[in-house]
């Protein structure tokens, strides 16, 4: 569908062995950002680097995208090493950071032509993008304003529109959502989504949430502790999980241990657990299970308050990989 | 149908990348930057009046405390608005200058900067930009003192070359505390630290100078200190330019140390940025 260049089949993004530690400062141990970070991008994809604060995430985008350096490994994005040649790194990519990379104090028509300019593009050809990109993220009507009168949605879409101005070969998106309400994510998501097709470029999508990468990218890296621990498509990460989850409620006056030992005594579920009130256990075919661990419940005299069948989510794999439950680990960074 | 549309305008426009010479890039990228700097400062006049009302306040004020010490036996000048006037002019690009690297420090805080740095911008232009913003700020403010200067008494007696001289001596030593300004900003990124520089830094160098006080009628320390003291050799050039018969060769001489060391800084506070990205 969307024109592939000569070296449309090349990744456009490696990384190998990239190490990075920060000093601790003032009698804290330093800390080691990235310890062995290696993936691939292959050229128009949408890639997805997952994890929670601290993983690694922005670290990996800084060394990528020339703001930073790697104490050792080796990178290339658009096929320039990072390190030999950061310049030539620079006109191929676009960066939109964590925080707004616009001028609150610029029109958002300003914002676009100056990164065009700085970018090489010619004036008329900079005046005519801007106008492009203002009207593709539905931002035409509030160009001539400040961008300190923004909403954080339309900042947030600016922002991208600040990175597509000179057509990179690779956008760096770092968290585009952070921030944003319910609305202006999905509205974000499905810009994303559009433009990743009709720009023919690759995507490194940095994201702590794992519905945004689920829906997104097309490949996902799971970090932590600043190295790679599960990579592939979102279904091919949730299928190596094999099967469905089974959650069920008891009732309030039910005895868990017995409601576990009656859901294990099933020939064909397993990985079975309790918490609290909850049941869990993951079978191949969740349908033909259920009314038998509804049966077997019953006979064990558990009664139960709601059963559930899911299909595993990314939830289920970063538990399986990091040990921790995604929500658990977010928690542990805001303790830290 | 939709779909070649869509993609059309995007080949056409890859194939026609601009190809980039660093030499005129760095030029026209020190135009767009410094545009963009003057339009945040137009959109916020109310700076400009903060910017000037400091100014006032020294001169009409010190101008009429400080009225007597002319009469001192020694006292250089016979009239003290004349001896003030450029030792104002100075103090103005000094303490603004202070906080150039305010600039970096918005710029840092959202992700501005770090844009500008994963994009080709030139590294100079970015450090050029802002100083030619500083010395955008002292002409004016220096425009606006002089006239209530002369309506307070001050003469002028070097004419229109000595006032252009004084100009340029404002707007070197603005270069100069500018570019330092922002390499502080560059490796503290914190705005504390900007006042760090205005109050341990600014304050002495203007106590060590001739800008409010003879320093022939200073202990012998200050003057011998106050001779490799930047901010004195630009009250020095702004001052000598303003006599009736000005000592051409003390006035080029001191142009000449603050055009080398506003030259030095301009690299020095550029080399920064490489320190900022080491620890990025």
């Amino acid at each position: 569908m969307s024109p592939k260049t000569a070296s449309g089949n090349a990744p456009a993004i490696t990384a190998v062995d990239l190490a990075k530690t920060y000093p601790g400062g003032r009698g804290k141990p330093p800390v080691k950002a990235l310890n062995g970070l290696s993936f691939g991008v292959a050229a128009g994809s949408v890639f997805g680097l997952l994890g929670p604060n601290g993983a690694g995430k922005s670290t990996a985008v800084k060394i990528l995208s020339t703001l930073s350096r790697a104490d050792s490994g080796v990178a290339e994005v658009a096929g320039i090493d990072v390190a030999r040649h950061p310049e030539k790194v620079r006109a191929a990519i676009g960066f939109v950071a964590q925080k707004s990379v616009c001028d609150p104090m610029d029109t958002g028509y300003e914002n676009l032509v100056l990164a065009g300019r700085l970018q090489g593009l010619a004036g008329s050809d900079a005046k005519a993008r801007a106008r492009e990109l203002l009207a593709r993220f539905s931002l035409t009507d509030a160009k001539d304003r400040l961008v300190k009168t923004y909403s954080g949605g339309m900042a947030r879409r600016l922002d991208v529109a600040v990175g597509l101005m000179h057509r990179p070969a690779v956008l760096f998106l770092d968290e585009p959502t952070t921030g944003l309400d319910p609305e202006a994510r999905a509205d974000m998501w499905n810009e994303i989504e559009s433009m990743a097709s009709t720009e023919s470029m690759t995507v490194l999508l940095t994201t702590h949430y794992l519905d945004e990468a689920d829906r997104l990218a097309g490949r996902i890296a799971i970090l932590d502790g600043g190295r790679i621990v599960a990579s592939g498509s979102p279904d091919e990460l949730k299928r190596e999980l094999r099967g469905d989850a089974v959650i069920i409620e008891i009732a309030l006056d039910a005895d868990p241990a017995r409601a576990k030992a009656a859901v294990d005594r099933l020939a064909s579920v397993r990985d079975v657990t309790d918490d609290a009130r909850i049941i869990r256990a993951r079978t191949d075919d969740g349908a033909a299970v259920l009314p038998h661990a509804l049966a077997a419940l019953d006979a064990a005299g558990v009664a139960v308050a709601s059963a559930t069948l899911a299909r595993p989510s990314l939830d289920d794999v970063y538990l399986r990989h990091t040990g921790r439950a995604y929500s658990a680990a977010q928690a542990e960074e805001v303790a830290a | 149908m939709s779909q070649s549309l869509s993609t059309q305008p995007a080949r056409a426009a890859r194939s026609a990348r601009p190809t980039r010479s660093t030499g005129g890039s760095a030029l026209a990228h020190t135009a767009f930057l410094t545009a963009r700097l003057l339009r945040g400062f137009w959109r916020m006049p109310v700076y400009l009046v903060m910017n000037l009302v400091q100014p006032m306040i020294w001169l009409l004020l010190f101008g009429q405390l400080f009225k007597s010490v002319a009469d001192i036996p020694g006292f250089s000048s016979g009239s003290y608005v004349n001896f003030m006037t450029p030792g104002i002019v100075m103090m103005m690009a000094l303490f603004g200058s202070a906080w150039a690297g305010t600039t970096y420090i918005q710029d840092m805080a959202r992700g501005v900067m770090d844009r500008f740095l994963t994009s080709p911008t030139s590294r100079g232009a970015l450090m050029v930009s802002t100083m030619l913003f500083q010395a955008v700020l002292t002409i004016i403010q220096t425009a606006v003192v002089l006239p209530i200067a002369w309506l307070t008494g001050a003469t002028f007696d070097g004419g229109w070359s000595g006032l252009v001289i004084l100009f340029a001596a404002a707007v070197l030593l603005t270069f100069v505390f500018s570019a330092l300004s922002n390499a502080v900003a560059l490796m503290a990124r914190e705005q504390t630290a900007l006042i760090g520089i205005s109050q341990l830094l600014s304050f002495p160098l203007m106590f060590l100078s001739s800008a409010i006080m003879d320093t022939r009628l200073s202990p012998q320390w200050v003057r011998d200190v106050a001779r490799f003291n930047p901010f004195e050799w630009a009250v020095a050039a702004g001052r000598g330019a303003l006599t009736a018969s000005p000592d051409w060769g003390s006035v080029w001489g001191h142009l000449g140390l603050l055009a080398g060391l506003a030259v030095v800084m301009g690299g020095l506070a550029t080399a920064a940025f490489r320190a900022y990205q080491r620890s990025a």
